[in-house]
């Protein structure tokens, strides 16, 4: 979704918010973020970011392109290290438990922390073997338990009934939308108790768009769900809690709702009203 | 006009396929001469007898194969030494393949067509193929059973077909004896002696191992003996007839069945018949060994030592190389170091073939070689045993020819795998080294195929390394056979390419081993196909298995 797009929606999203009120009551945080700086080199690309996402509601970051979005959301599941020269100070909270830690497993993090990406990345193999493929990688290799798992996953991620005649198939073979699909039941199927979603719905058409928020709406039930979006929209029709962020830095982080009908920052009420971003 | 006429493009796109086509005409016309002077060779040709008189001699009979004609300007043939007459304008001559090298010391003889006094194919001439001395024309005249004649006339012909029937039966019984069941007593024999010096030199040399190996000995020896007799009644067979043939000169002469291998009557044959022989040629050519210093008989170890040394090959470079590749990709910090390291390893593909020869020889021979005859067979010396050239240590330094041309197309595969499905692998708790193995490895495999293509159309068409760190004229062993380990890295093998070097300028009758040259030439190109288009399908494979994820 372009900049174009989200500005000339902006003035219906209140409307949105009225058809469905988000439940606003606090919740125990899952994720806590706490003076979080990231430098790319020198470059400083998050300032000093804290908030706390609860378990099992959906947080939505909002923002315009480059605001850091993206870099927040892979330092949840420590992303971020794959790149070169990147320094990280502070700490990222999962659980009272500091991800950043030295003890930290990274591979054991990134099994409860899933995430999807922008663009659908399914490997070159079958539809069974890129479901199956988080749970073999922990040496489960039991063929019931990995059927089952495939049928719940998929169902999870609403593709069953798509693909149940045809689960040998090449992924590749499936269209964007059902990649997208295969990619989150794939990452459920390992059960996270986080799912990070990197602006899942972009290079996707309206109608697998509507289906990923349909999906998201059922999954919040067994996850927390951190969305990047940069459609605002998507944000007010699926998240409960909404971030605004601008140059690296973590502008307001509200309810939703509260966040688009009665924003308390001046930036934030430009941005969700159009007048820049 | 002519400006428009540049403009336009159309001269440049003449250019264009002038160039392709130049290219197009150079490979038909490669393949096509090996082809044509190479299949020829075993078509079998008419037989000619020549009516030949030379000014103020006698007429003289010659019997022969016509192979080839020049014409050469009257100017010239005068200049070297030809009497030409004033409404000459060419000399024609004929090359003659006559053959009978024990009798008249060549087999190839020109003569000059104004010579010919008559010309004819009778059909009663025979080529009668020998074990030595080349080709032998003439006539049959009877065939001897124990120096007594039994057949004479009309019956010799039919009578000698089925005695070298029997005689190839013989002879085929006596070289597998020979080769397989005494070969394989000598190697155990060999072993044993071994053995024996072994528990020598570590002292452990006492009565129960002397009474131990010496049972072995004597079980090795009976059966020695045992094969031993066999074969001397087989020898008595093989040698009891013989045939008696005229010669072009009118000379008698007598040849051991023993000694044919084939005999036939060329001038009588139609076409299947011709077909036939063809096809009987050709496969003793595929799968008989050589005779008579390569020249004759077939060019099996030579194929076998070349594809079993591209395998050993491969099989060597591939781990090796994509290792290399892994690392220095995917593990290496990137920066000078990896730099450097990347232009020496192009640099490598540079260096000439057989610089690695002098290498390999130097250190894998001499320095590895040695020493590990050293430490692991004491008991052989003085005899090296990898510390004399042989199959491994070719293998190895066609390995290290080719490495950079897998590492290079390898580093190329990997860089083209999408960042995000490494992120994918990961994000689901893969560690770097399960994504890797599960799948960007898999990935990369077709790119790592392409590298191993390359690799073996470079290594199977080397042959100067390879003269110094393995092959051989002739190996009397091929590398791979029933005697325990069946694989012997050590020994020296033949190759195609060596072998077209070795039987085209080094043989004692060049002349006659030309279209064995060609015909080699093709076969090493068909092998190169071959084991190229095996490598290809399974790249192809491998691609639509890992369709990339782009578009």
């Amino acid at each position: 979704m372009t900049e174009q797009h989200t500005r000339t929606h902006a003035i219906d999203v209140s409307s949105i918010l009225q058809v469905q009120k988000k439940s606003s009551e606090p919740n125990e945080p899952c994720i806590k973020v706490e003076n979080l700086n990231l430098f790319y080199a020198q470059k400083q690309a998050l300032h000093n970011v804290s908030m706390e996402m609860p378990k099992k509601k959906v947080t939505a970051y909002i923002g315009p392109s480059g605001c850091g979005k993206s870099t927040l959301l892979r330092c949840i599941n420590r992303m971020n290290d794959l790149v070169d020269n990147v320094t990280i100070e502070g700490k990222v909270l999962l659980d009272n438990e500091n991800i950043y830690d030295k003890t930290v497993n990274v591979a054991a993090l990134r099994r409860r922390v899933g995430m999807v990406f922008q663009k659908p990345n399914p490997f070159p193999k079958s539809i069974f073997e890129n479901v199956t493929y988080g749970l073999r990688i922990q040496g489960i290799n039991d063929k019931r338990i990995l059927e089952e798992t495939v049928e719940n996953a998929l169902r999870g991620a609403a593709l069953w009934d798509e693909v149940k005649d045809r689960l040998n198939d090449n992924a590749l073979g499936l269209s964007g939308g059902q990649q997208q699909r295969l990619v989150i039941a794939r990452a459920i199927a390992i059960e996270p108790e986080v799912l990070l979603l990197d602006e899942p719905a972009s290079a996707l058409d309206p109608i697998s768009t509507l289906k990923i928020e349909e999906l998201i709406n059922e999954l919040k039930e067994k996850y927390t769900i951190v969305i990047v979006t940069h459609n605002m929209q998507q944000a007010a029709r699926v998240s409960d809690y909404t971030a605004f962020m601008f140059m690296g830095e973590l502008i307001e982080m509200g309810t939703t709702s509260e966040l688009f009908t009665n924003p308390r920052k001046k930036q934030t009420e430009d941005y969700i009203t159009g007048r820049y971003g | 006009m002519i400006r428009l006429w540049f403009k336009s493009g159309t001269p440049w796109v003449w250019l264009n396929a002038a160039a392709v086509s130049t290219c197009l005409i150079m490979v038909i016309g490669v393949l096509g001469l090996i082809v044509v002077r190479g299949a020829g060779h075993f078509w079998p040709a008419q037989i000619v007898q020549f009516g030949y008189q030379e000014p103020g001699k006698d007429i003289q009979t010659i019997i022969g194969e016509h192979v080839d004609t020049s014409i050469t300007p009257a100017a010239m043939a005068k200049s070297t030494g030809h009497i030409m007459a004033d409404d000459e304008d060419t000399l024609v001559q004929y090359l003659i393949k006559t053959g009978n090298r024990d009798i008249t010391g060549t087999d190839f003889r020109w003569i000059l067509e104004r010579n010919i006094k008559q010309q004819q194919s009778p059909a009663e001439l025979m080529v009668v193929e020998r074990r030595e001395w080349g080709n032998f024309y003439g006539q049959l005249l009877a065939v001897k059973e124990n120096g007594k004649i039994i057949a004479e006339g009309d019956q010799a012909w039919p009578t000698v077909q089925t005695r070298i029937d029997q005689a190839l039966a013989v002879f085929e019984e006596i070289a597998h004896l020979e080769k397989k069941e005494v070969g394989a007593i000598n190697y155990s024999l060999e072993k044993l002696r071994l053995e024996q010096k072994k528990l020598q030199l570590e002292n452990r040399w006492d009565a129960a191992a002397e009474q131990r190996l010496a049972a072995e000995k004597t079980e090795l020896e009976v059966e020695y003996k045992k094969y031993q007799t066999q074969l001397i009644e087989l020898y008595r067979q093989i040698r009891r007839d013989s045939l008696v043939a005229k010669t072009e000169t009118g000379n008698e002469v007598e040849i051991p069945l023993a000694k044919i291998v084939r005999v036939y009557q060329p001038n009588t044959m139609d076409l299947f018949d011709k077909i036939g022989h063809y096809g009987s040629k050709l496969g003793e050519f595929l799968t008989d060994e050589p005779r008579e210093a390569n020249t004759e008989g077939g060019i099996f170890p030579a194929i076998f030592g070349t594809v079993m040394m591209v395998m050993m090959m491969s099989v060597i470079v591939t781990p090796f190389g994509v290792i290399a590749a892994v690392y220095l990709r995917e593990y290496a910090k990137q920066g000078f170091i990896t730099r450097l390291i990347r232009i020496a390893v192009n640099n490598l593909a540079g260096v000439p073939s057989i610089v690695y020869g002098v290498f390999g020889l130097g250190f894998f021979v001499y320095i590895l070689g040695g020493n590990i005859d050293r430490l692991f067979y004491p008991e052989a010396s003085p005899a090296p045993v990898y510390g004399t050239p042989g199959l491994l240590w070719a293998s190895i330094t066609l390995a290290l020819l080719t490495l950079p041309v897998v590492i290079v197309s390898t580093e190329e595969g990997l860089a083209r795998i999408p960042k995000s499905i490494r992120e994918g692998s990961l994000a689901l708790g893969a560690t770097k080294l399960e994504t890797l193995w599960l799948t960007v490895l898999p990935m990369a495999s077709p790119a790592m195929m392409t590298g191993l293509i390359l690799a073996v159309a470079r290594a199977a068409g080397e042959v100067a390394p390879l003269m110094l760190v393995g092959v051989v004229k002739l190996a009397p062993t091929l590398p791979l056979d029933g005697n325990y380990p069946f694989l012997h890295l050590d020994r020296k093998f033949m190759h195609l390419g060596f072998h077209i070097y070795d039987v085209g300028f080094q043989s004692p009758n060049v002349e006659a081993a030309r279209p064995l040259v060609y015909a080699t030439s093709l076969l090493l190109v068909l092998v190169i196909v071959g084991l190229n288009l095996s490598a290809i399908l399974i790249r192809n494979h491998l691609r639509e298995k890992y369709r990339a994820l782009e578009g």
